[in-house]
C-alpha cells in the first residue's frame, strides 16, 4: 500500500496521490470515532469513580465524655458548642442508646470515636463546604494533634437513607432492588420461557403466531416510562397493588423484561437441533415430553444467561419505577413485598436531586455499587454462555 | 399402554399448549393494557381540555388545574392552558442533538469495526461499546447534570456566551453518548453483512478501499443504518432519567441549544410524581402527553423494524 509511486510510469495519474490521501483521511475519522467513543466510555468511569471514593471512607473525632445522670436525656448538649457544630446529630442522636446498652459507663469519663458531620467531612476531604473560618482552624487543630481520623463508612452500607447526609446508606435501596427483582424474575422467567416454548415448539405458522412475534418485537423498543403509565394505571389504579411496593415495581418491571428473555429463550431452543426431536418422537413421545425432558435441558444454558442479562437492564430501570412511586423515603430496609421500598438506581436519583454538596459522593458511590453488580452480572452472563456453549 | 394412557396423555398434552399459549398471549396483553391505560386516561383529558389546543397551542401553563381537582373556585384565576408545542419541540430538538453527536461517531465506529479493525480488535472493541449501553441512564443522568453541564456553562463563558445549567446541549450531548453503542453495533452487522463479492467487484475496478467503503458498502448497508438510526431516535425520544436530571422543567421555545429546555418524558414525570389528586388535568396530562409519545415511537419502531426486515432478505441473513 506505502510503496512509493514512481511518477515517470505511463499509467500514472496525478489524481492518484489526492485519492489515496482521502482514503487515509477516512481511515483515519472511522478511527478517531473508535478512539472517542472509548474515551467517553473511560472517562466516564473515571469522573464517577473519582468523585464516589471518598464516600467510602469518614472521618471521625476522638472526645471524652463525662457521662452522668443527664446525658441520657440531653445527649446534644453533652459536647461544647464549637465541638457539637461539627459531630453529628446522627451519631448524638443514638448515643443514649449506647448509655442504656453500658449502663456501668454513668459517673465515668469515656473515649469515643465521634462521627463528624458532613460540613466537617467534606472540609477534611478537600471538597466544598459551608464552615466557617474559626471552625475550619479548629478542625485544623484537631488534625495536628492527631484526634481526628478516617474510617472505613460502614453506615453507607449497613442503613437506609437519611435526610442527615454523613447517616444515609444504600443499604435500603440494596434490599428493595432484591424483593423487586425476585418479584420481576418470578413472573418474567416462567412467562417468557413459555411464551418462547410456544412460539418455537408448538406453533403453527399462522397470522396470529406473527402478529405475537412482531408485537414482542415493538414491546422491545417502546420507550420504559410507558410501562410505569401502564403499572400505575392498570396494576395500581384498577387492581389496588400497594403504590411505592417492590410488588409493584416488580411487576411493572416483569414487563418490560418479557420480550429480552422471551428472544433469548427463543434464540436457545432454536440452536437445539432437530435431530434431537426426531430421535424422541421416533421413541413415541409426545410433543411436550420431547420439549420437557430434551430440548429444555439442552437450551438452558442460553435461557439462563438471557434471563441475567434482562435482570442486569431490569435492575438498572429508573424511569418506570419513578411513575409507580418508588422514589419513596426509606430509612428503614423494607421487609415486605407491599411496604413502600426504594431501589438502587432511584436513590441514586434522589440523592442525586439533594441540595447538599455531600450527597455528591454518596450518589456517585451508589453508582459505582449498581455498576459493580451490573458488570458481575454480565460477567457471569458471558462466562455461562462460554461454559455451557455447545457446538452441534 | 393402554388406551385410558393414551387419553390422558393427550389429555395432558392439550392442556400444556394452552397454558403456553396463555402464557404468549400476555405479551399481546402487555401492548393493549399499555394502549388501554394510555386512550382511557386520555380521553378524560380531552374532555376536559381541547385537543386541537393540546397539538397546536404553544403555551403551557397547567398551574391552575390543580385548583379545580381540590375542588376550589377557579373562577377569578386564568384558566390552565395544555399547549404542547414547546415540549414536543424541546423533546425533538434534544433528540436531534443527540443524533448529531450520534450518528457520525456511531456509524464511523461501525465502519471501522467491521472494515478496518482485525477480527480481534473487533471483538475487543465491540463489547468495550456495548457497555456504554449497558450503563443505567441515572448514571448517564447523573454525568450530564455534575460533569457535562457546568463544563458548557464555564466553556460558553469563555466566549462570553451565556449556558443554562439545564440546557438543552448537555442533555442531548449525554443521551448521543448512550445512544453511539446502538447504531454502532447494528450497523456494525448490517455493513458486515454486505457481501464479500461486492467489495471485491469494487477493488477490482480500481477503487481503493475508502472508496469501496463509500461508493459500495454504504450505499448497499444504507437501508439498514436508516433503521438502525430511527431505533436511535424512537430510544431519544422516550428516553427520561437524563432529560429529568439535566434539562429543564420549563417548557421553552427557542432554537439556542443553550437555552433549558423540556421534554414530553420530563414534563411526564413531573405530572405523576407530585401528591396531587389523580383525577387533576394536570395528571392527566401526563396520560395524554404518553399518548403522543406511543404513536411516534410506534410509527418509528415499525418502519425501523420492516426495513431491517427486508435488508435481511435481500441478503439472507439468517439472524432475524
Amino acid at each position: 500500500m506505502e510503496t512509493k509511486i514512481n511518477k515517470n510510469n505511463n499509467f500514472y495519474i496525478p489524481q492518484i496521490e489526492k485519492r489515496n490521501k482521502q482514503a487515509k483521511r477516512f481511515r483515519l475519522y472511522a478511527l478517531s470515532a473508535v478512539v472517542l467513543s472509548l474515551s467517553f466510555l473511560a472517562f466516564f468511569l473515571f469522573d464517577i469513580i473519582k468523585a464516589g471514593i471518598p464516600a467510602f471512607t469518614q472521618s471521625v473525632v476522638k472526645i471524652e465524655i463525662t457521662i452522668d445522670e443527664e446525658t441520657a436525656n440531653n445527649p446534644y448538649g453533652i459536647l461544647e458548642r464549637d465541638m457539637s457544630r461539627l459531630v453529628s446529630r446522627a451519631w448524638l442522636r443514638s448515643f443514649p442508646k449506647e448509655i442504656d446498652a453500658h449502663p456501668e459507663w454513668i459517673g465515668t469519663t469515656q473515649t469515643f470515636w465521634a462521627l463528624l458531620n458532613a460540613e466537617a467531612d467534606q472540609y477534611l476531604k478537600g471538597a466544598q463546604n459551608k464552615l466557617k473560618e474559626n471552625q475550619k482552624s479548629k478542625l485544623d487543630a484537631l488534625l495536628q494533634e492527631g484526634l481526628i481520623e478516617r474510617k472505613f463508612n460502614a453506615t453507607f452500607f449497613f442503613t437506609g437513607d437519611s435526610k442527615i447526609p454523613e447517616n444515609a446508606g444504600f443499604y435500603a435501596a440494596i434490599i428493595g432492588s432484591v424483593l423487586t427483582m425476585l418479584v420481576t424474575m418470578a413472573l418474567a422467567v416462567p412467562i417468557g420461557v413459555m411464551t418462547a416454548i410456544y412460539l418455537e415448539e408448538f406453533a403453527p405458522d399462522n397470522r396470529f403466531t406473527q402478529f405475537i412475534e412482531i408485537n414482542i418485537n415493538n414491546l422491545a423498543a417502546i420507550p420504559s416510562i410507558l410501562f410505569g403509565l401502564l403499572g400505575l394505571a392498570i396494576f395500581i389504579n384498577f387492581f389496588g397493588v400497594p403504590r411505592s411496593s417492590p410488588l409493584a415495581g416488580g411487576m411493572t418491571l416483569a414487563l418490560m423484561s418479557l420480550p429480552i428473555i422471551i428472544v433469548s429463550s427463543k434464540a436457545a431452543l432454536k440452536s437445539v437441533p432437530a435431530s434431537i426431536r426426531q430421535a424422541g418422537y421416533a421413541l413415541g413421545l409426545t410433543k411436550w415430553q420431547v420439549t420437557k425432558d430434551h430440548v429444555l435441558p439442552l437450551a438452558f444454558p442460553g435461557v439462563l444467561t438471557g434471563s441475567i442479562i434482562a435482570l442486569a437492564q431490569a435492575m438498572g430501570e429508573t424511569a418506570p419505577l419513578i411513575i409507580v412511586g418508588m422514589i419513596a423515603f426509606v430509612p428503614d430496609p423494607v421487609t415486605s413485598f407491599t411496604s413502600a421500598a426504594t431501589v438502587m438506581p432511584a436513590q441514586i436519583f434522589t440523592w442525586s436531586g439533594m441540595p447538599e454538596r455531600a450527597y455528591i459522593e454518596k450518589t456517585a458511590a451508589g453508582i459505582m455499587v449498581l455498576l459493580t453488580v451490573l458488570i458481575s452480572l454480565n460477567t457471569i452472563a458471558v462466562i455461562l454462555r462460554k461454559k455451557f456453549e455447545v457446538k452441534w | 399402554m393402554t388406551n385410558t394412557g393414551a387419553k390422558r396423555r393427550d389429555f395432558i398434552e392439550s392442556l400444556i399448549k394452552s397454558v403456553l399459549i396463555f402464557a404468549a398471549f400476555i405479551s399481546v396483553l402487555t401492548t393493549f393494557g399499555i394502549l388501554y391505560s394510555i386512550i382511557f386516561e386520555s380521553v378524560h383529558f380531552f374532555q376536559r381540555e381541547s385537543f386541537v389546543d393540546f397539538l397546536f397551542g404553544t403555551q403551557w401553563n397547567p398551574d391552575t388545574a390543580f385548583l379545580s381537582g381540590a375542588a376550589r373556585d377557579t373562577s377569578d384565576v386564568a384558566s390552565a392552558q395544555f399547549g404542547a408545542v414547546p415540549i414536543f419541540a424541546g423533546t425533538f430538538y434534544i433528540t436531534f442533538i443527540a443524533m448529531l453527536v450520534a450518528v457520525p461517531i456511531g456509524v464511523f465506529s461501525a465502519v471501522y469495526m467491521s472494515e478496518y479493525a482485525s477480527t480481534k480488535v473487533r471483538n475487543t472493541i465491540k463489547p468495550t461499546l456495548e457497555v456504554l449501553a449497558g450503563i443505567p441512564t441515572v448514571v448517564y443522568g447523573f454525568f450530564a447534570a455534575i460533569t457535562v453541564a457546568p463544563f458548557l456553562v464555564d466553556l460558553f463563558a469563555t466566549f462570553g456566551m451565556e449556558a443554562s445549567y439545564r440546557s438543552a446541549l448537555g442533555a442531548g450531548v449525554v443521551m448521543g453518548i448512550m445512544i453511539i453503542p446502538i447504531i454502532s453495533s447494528l450497523s456494525d452487522d448490517v455493513i458486515s453483512s454486505v457481501p464479500n463479492n461486492m467489495k471485491n467487484g469494487a477493488l477490482a475496478l480500481g477503487m481503493n478501499k475508502a472508496e469501496t467503503i463509500k461508493f459500495v458498502v454504504l450505499p448497499s448497508a444504507m437501508p439498514g443504518i436508516i433503521a438502525a438510526v430511527l431505533l436511535g431516535v424512537s430510544r431519544a425520544l422516550g428516553e427520561t432519567m437524563i432529560v429529568v436530571m439535566a434539562a429543564s422543567l420549563r417548557p421553552n421555545l427557542t432554537m439556542n441549544p443553550l437555552e433549558d429546555m423540556t421534554t414530553v418524558t420530563v414534563k411526564i414525570v413531573e405530572a405523576l410524581v407530585g401528591d396531587q389528586e389523580f383525577d387533576s388535568s394536570l395528571t392527566l396530562s401526563a396520560f395524554a402527553l404518553g399518548l403522543v409519545l406511543f404513536v411516534v415511537t410506534l410509527c418509528i419502531n415499525i418502519v425501523s423494524i420492516i426495513t431491517i426486515r427486508r435488508y435481511h432478505k435481500k441478503y439472507k441473513i439468517s439472524n432475524l
